[in-house]
């Protein structure tokens, strides 16, 4: 007679304990991630001009479950480092990637960064984590609705999001400290520079949805002067040395 | 049940089925290039064509029921070619397949797979309707292939007319309606009997046109740049157009107002003014600008690394080539330039300008000082009169593409030494080339085209031809400067404000240091000024072999400016796939080398398969059968070699790409078409192996006497009417096409009076060496020039001579 409850009970434990085994199997995969991405950050060290990224970056990405943000086909293999297709043509960057963007923007916990192009919301939750306020835009409804419900579900309260046009910023918010431009850019909108704090900084990834080809940084001095900076965040010698 | 003993050959039918499945194959690269990229649809139709192949050795393997039901197959094959063409299409494009996950998820290839076994179906289908005729009638193959190649002409010519007049979703549903109609002419032609069955089939053959249009919706690509504005709230596409050329759609936005500006400086203060995306096939943006009577908001006109020629001098006479929906023409504008030429291949593009948006643009294809001219940039300077103050190259293609390297595939005559040279000459004495690219990291395009310009300059015999070059960059364009003078001192100061004012580095100038090349966009290491300068110096030569991209100039003979390809660079990247090495793969090359690999693999496969099932037959042991494995394996290749190595040159000559490949493709299979059919007689009367050996002859001297003397016939043409060169084209091509005719339908034939079961296997291994022909003539042409694929070509039609002697002929008439 006991038989049978024990069997359900058992069943039910698996049932209802099944996402936490789920639970820590993202998290070792996230962790084993992080670790693969510290390691190519060190090969890649002198390209990168530094030999390991922000340790509260490498944190970052250790927390955020990116496998929240992606669909759940793609689930399986959210914590691969690629990017992955998010539905409506767009996609979540590869890991690597957003890692070092992050990086580059040098970001301090007192920071308010915007980012142009909220896509799956995972590069505005990993910036959330190490700055104070993150503004978000993007322009595809069904995706920037998308990103808000993520941000909701996780508890991100220091992330603003909106709908619209990133042309213009977000002027109410401005200055930043940081911009991050991940929608398709033709070029540097003026007012994204206007809204830039002096000595503040704008990364901008240069490719195709899957293929970023090189990283650009905007710089504004102090004394209002903009520069670029291109960043290949790949250890290869360009011309005609060896490996 | 359908009988017929085969006496009567369904010539009409069978030209129809080859007409069909030509205008297909041309249709599907276009279709291709519009839901996918120029080079997946090259490998994706490439083996597809293997359905040839696989058509020989089915009917290798299903011969004696084929051969008794005759008429019975022959019209079910032409059925179900109508119907593969339309349904394998659109199940095709429903594969959710995206070739820039591939190297990261293997799942993508199984989508690539099913779509070339889907494409496969309609070409298996047509080939095994003609090889079937092949191998009942063997002694009129000389007819039956003068039917197939006379009607893949007019094919060739059909697919370009209807794409003139017809989307090219609904030239799908007319050619589905002729291969159906095709029954009813086969039905005719066998002779069999009235009957309600033909009422039925013509009937059939109307369905296609009936089929409602949103079922033929074409499925773009969710990545295309078309796709992912449409996504946009409030945007929407207000004007469609196609052509053989693009399939054109011009994109507005209610809410969000586009603004392209590719290379505008960082200090830019004025955002352009609202636009209108136009984009080709769903990609390659550029935009319509809206008339604005605030100046200011053209500023950014002057803010772009291309407006570098205007700051060197006044120019009076502009040419613009590319000039697309008129940025380029609308700069000139800005900077007061009293006489443009606006140079545009696509007449619908240009059309948009002086037509239905004409008043949006401010009517600037309509003002005094712009000369519109519908023509191909090159061949346009070619016959030129005139000297322009300023060339001006436009940037059409988008970052994208041209990142992943997508564009190796294509022919391009616009950015050879030779075309260099000509737009040189074409300058006034101060004039300048300007060209403007796309900055890549690391380097590939503007370096290709600084190494191009300098040996431009080389072969004019130009003294200190590094004193007469400049390149500028932002982050984002970089502009090659061609001077026809020296650059003077005050010219490299007019420049360095121009750079210093809006934050542009200029990386080489006659006499530049370091210091000066790295400033404002800075990257870690100065690449632009390390290699240009290299370049410029005595151990340019070396730098071009050692630079892990390929940068050395393309010519005419090996026209491959986008190729960047090393062999070197590909084990490095793999290496670094998860370290952001993906992204720097040439794409285009990779795909082409994968192509050749699988259809060498398919092939051997079709090609063995047939031996294997009846090993312990004596065809499979039989010298004979290797023998003519050789030959027509050789004249497979040699075929095809010939007619694309002397398509791209006739492309130079006729200059328009789309009259040249009408005109060239037809005339080659409408000669070899008449040479078959008189193969026959001349067989007849001199024998096969002696009709073999004179064809070849000709076919060898011609080619010959081509390699050597088109290139001075041309020059002496080029500013003929194009009706001339049309005429001159075919007068070429026809004694050479006709000759190329012969080889194949005499050894055929006589295979066929000797070992019939050998006719369906040739005619797979044909099928086979076809589709390889056209891969290798590419890759050799690549790394050695079209020359050499005319002269392997010859080699290997000497090769079959040779081979063609060593196969059983029929001994009354064999000498």
């Amino acid at each position: 007679m006991l038989k049978p409850i024990t069997h359900c009970l058992i069943i039910s434990l698996l049932v209802y304990s099944a996402p936490l085994f789920a639970e820590d199997k993202y998290t070792s995969a996230r962790l084993a991630l992080v670790k693969e991405i510290n390691a190519d950050v060190q090969e890649t060290s002198l390209y990168l001009d530094k030999e390991a990224l922000d340790p509260r970056v490498m944190d970052a990405l250790a927390k955020v479950p990116r496998h929240e943000f992606v669909p759940l086909l793609q689930k399986p293999y959210a914590y691969q480092n690629r990017p992955l297709p998010i539905g409506h043509g767009q996609t979540i960057s590869q890991p690597y990637i957003v890692a070092i963007m992050t990086d580059l923007l040098k970001p301090k916990p007192g920071h308010r960064v915007l980012e142009i192009g909220t896509g799956s919301g995972y590069q505005a939750a990993i910036l959330a984590e190490v700055v104070s306020e993150v503004y978000t835009i993007e322009i595809i409804g069904a995706i920037g609705a998308q990103a808000e419900e993520h941000f909701k579900r996780l508890h991100y309260r220091n992330i603003q999001s909106r709908i619209g046009d990133g042309y213009y910023g977000w002027k109410d918010a401005a200055p930043f400290d940081g911009i991050v431009v991940t929608a398709a850019a033709s070029h540097v909108p003026p007012p994204l520079i206007e809204q830039l704090k002096p000595g503040g900084r704008m990364v901008i990834p240069v490719g195709s949805p899957f293929l970023v080809q090189h990283l650009v940084v905007v710089e504004k001095h102090a004394d209002g002067k903009v520069t670029s900076q291109q960043i290949l965040p790949v250890r290869f010698v360009p011309l005609t040395g060896g490996h | 049940m359908i009988i017929n003993n085969g006496d009567n050959i369904p010539r009409f039918s069978i030209a129809m089925i080859s007409a069909t499945a030509l205008a297909y194959e041309i249709l599907l690269a276009r279709l291709f290039a519009i839901i996918q990229w120029h080079h997946f649809a090259y490998m994706i139709i490439s083996l597809a064509l293997l359905g040839y192949g696989v058509s020989g050795t089915f009917l290798s393997l299903f011969s004696s029921h084929l051969r008794k039901q005759y008429a019975a197959a022959f019209i079910i094959n032409i059925g179900l070619f109508g119907v593969a063409l339309l349904a394998c299409f659109l199940s095709a494009q429903r594969i959710a397949f995206n070739a820039e996950e591939i190297l990261w998820d293997w799942r993508q290839l199984i989508g690539l797979a099913g779509m070339y076994l889907l494409l496969m179906l309609p070409f298996f289908f047509a080939a095994n309707a003609i090889g079937l005729s092949m191998m009942v009638m063997g002694g009129k193959i000389s007819r039956i292939y003068a039917a197939d190649m006379i009607g893949a002409g007019i094919g060739s010519a059909l697919a370009i007319a209807l794409l003139f007049y017809f989307m090219p979703n609904q030239v799908l549903q007319v050619l589905a309606a002729l291969a159906l109609a095709s029954t009813v002419i086969a039905w005719l032609e066998l002779g069999l009997p009235w009957r309600k069955s033909l009422i039925a089939l013509g009937s059939a053959a109307l369905l296609p046109l009936l089929i409602p249009s949103q079922w033929l919706e074409l499925s773009l690509s969710p990545y295309k740049g078309l796709q992912q504005l449409l996504r946009i709230d409030g945007t929407r596409i207000s004007k469609t157009l196609s052509n053989p050329l693009a399939l054109v759609h011009v994109v507005e936005s209610n809410t969000v107002p586009l603004r392209h500006a590719p290379g505008l400086s960082l200090h830019a203060t004025t955002e352009p003014p609202p636009q209108l995306a136009v984009f080709s096939d769903g990609d390659n943006m550029t935009v319509i600008n809206k008339a604005t009577t605030r100046r200011e908001q053209l500023d950014y006109f002057d803010q772009q690394t291309s407006a570098a020629p205007y700051h060197l001098a006044d120019a009076d006479t502009v040419a613009i080539l590319g000039a697309g929906t008129g940025n380029d023409v609308l700069q000139a504008l800005y900077h007061e330039v009293p006489e443009i030429h606006a140079v545009e291949l696509n007449p619908q593009i240009a059309g948009l300008l002086t037509g239905e948006f004409a008043e949006y643009s401010g009517n600037i294809y309509l003002k005094p000082q712009v000369r519109v001219h519908i023509a191909e940039a090159r061949g346009y300077i070619a016959r030129s009169q005139r000297q322009y103050d300023v060339i001006q190259i436009a940037l059409l293609d988008a970052f994208g593409a041209s990142a992943a390297g997508l564009y190796a595939l294509s022919e391009s005559y616009l950015y050879t030494v030779e075309a260099f040279e000509e737009y040189i000459k074409h300058l006034s004495p101060d004039g300048v080339l300007s060209i403007t690219r796309w900055v890549k990291l690391p380097p590939r395009d503007n370096l290709k085209m600084f190494a191009t310009a300098l040996q431009a300059l080389k072969q004019l015999k130009v003294e200190n031809p590094e004193k007469h070059l400049m390149l500028i960059r932002s982050w984002q364009t970089a502009t090659l400067l061609v001077k026809k003078s020296e650059l003077t001192n005050l010219d490299i100061e007019k420049i360095k404000i121009f750079c210093n004012q809006l934050g542009f580095d200029t990386a080489y100038y006659p006499g530049i240091d370091a210091a000066h090349a790295n400033r404002f966009n800075i990257l870690r290491e100065p690449v632009f000024f390390t290699a240009t300068t290299a370049l410029a110096g005595p151990a340019g030569a070396a730098f071009l072999q050692q630079y892990k991209f390929n940068i050395t100039p393309a010519t005419d003979d090996r026209p491959y400016f986008f190729n960047f390809f090393k062999w070197e660079l590909l084990g490095e990247l793999i290496d670094l796939k998860d370290q952001g090495g993906i992204p720097l793969v040439e794409w285009g090359y990779i795909v082409l080398i994968a192509t050749l690999i699988q259809a060498v693999i398919a092939s051997t496969i079709l090609i063995l398969l047939p031996l294997a099932a009846n090993r312990n037959n004596r065809i499979a042991r039989d010298k004979i059968t290797a023998v003519s494995l050789l030959y027509f394996f050789s004249l497979g290749l040699a075929f095809l070699f010939i007619e694309i190595a002397f398509m791209q040159k006739f492309i130079l000559f006729l200059h328009h790409p789309l009259y040249a490949i009408a005109v060239t493709l037809a005339a080659f299979l409408l000669f070899a078409g008449m040479g078959s059919y008189y193969s026959k007689r001349l067989q007849s009367r001199i024998g096969y192996l002696a009709s073999v050996r004179l064809a070849v002859s000709c076919i060898a001297v011609l080619g010959l006497l081509y390699s050597i003397s088109l290139g001075a016939l041309f020059t002496l043409f080029l500013a003929s009417p194009i009706t001339i060169k049309i005429i001159l084209t075919l007068l070429l091509i026809a004694p050479l096409a006709f000759f190329m005719g012969m080889p194949f339908p005499l050894a055929l034939g006589a295979v066929s009076e000797n070992r019939p079961a050998l006719v369906p296997w040739v005619w797979g291994v044909n099928g086979c060496a076809s589709v390889i022909s056209a891969i290798l003539a590419m890759i050799l042409a690549m790394h050695f020039g079209f020359t050499l694929v005319i002269i392997s070509a010859l080699l290997l039609y000497l090769a079959a001579m040779w081979l063609f002697a060593r196969l059983p002929l029929p001994k009354a008439i064999s000498h």
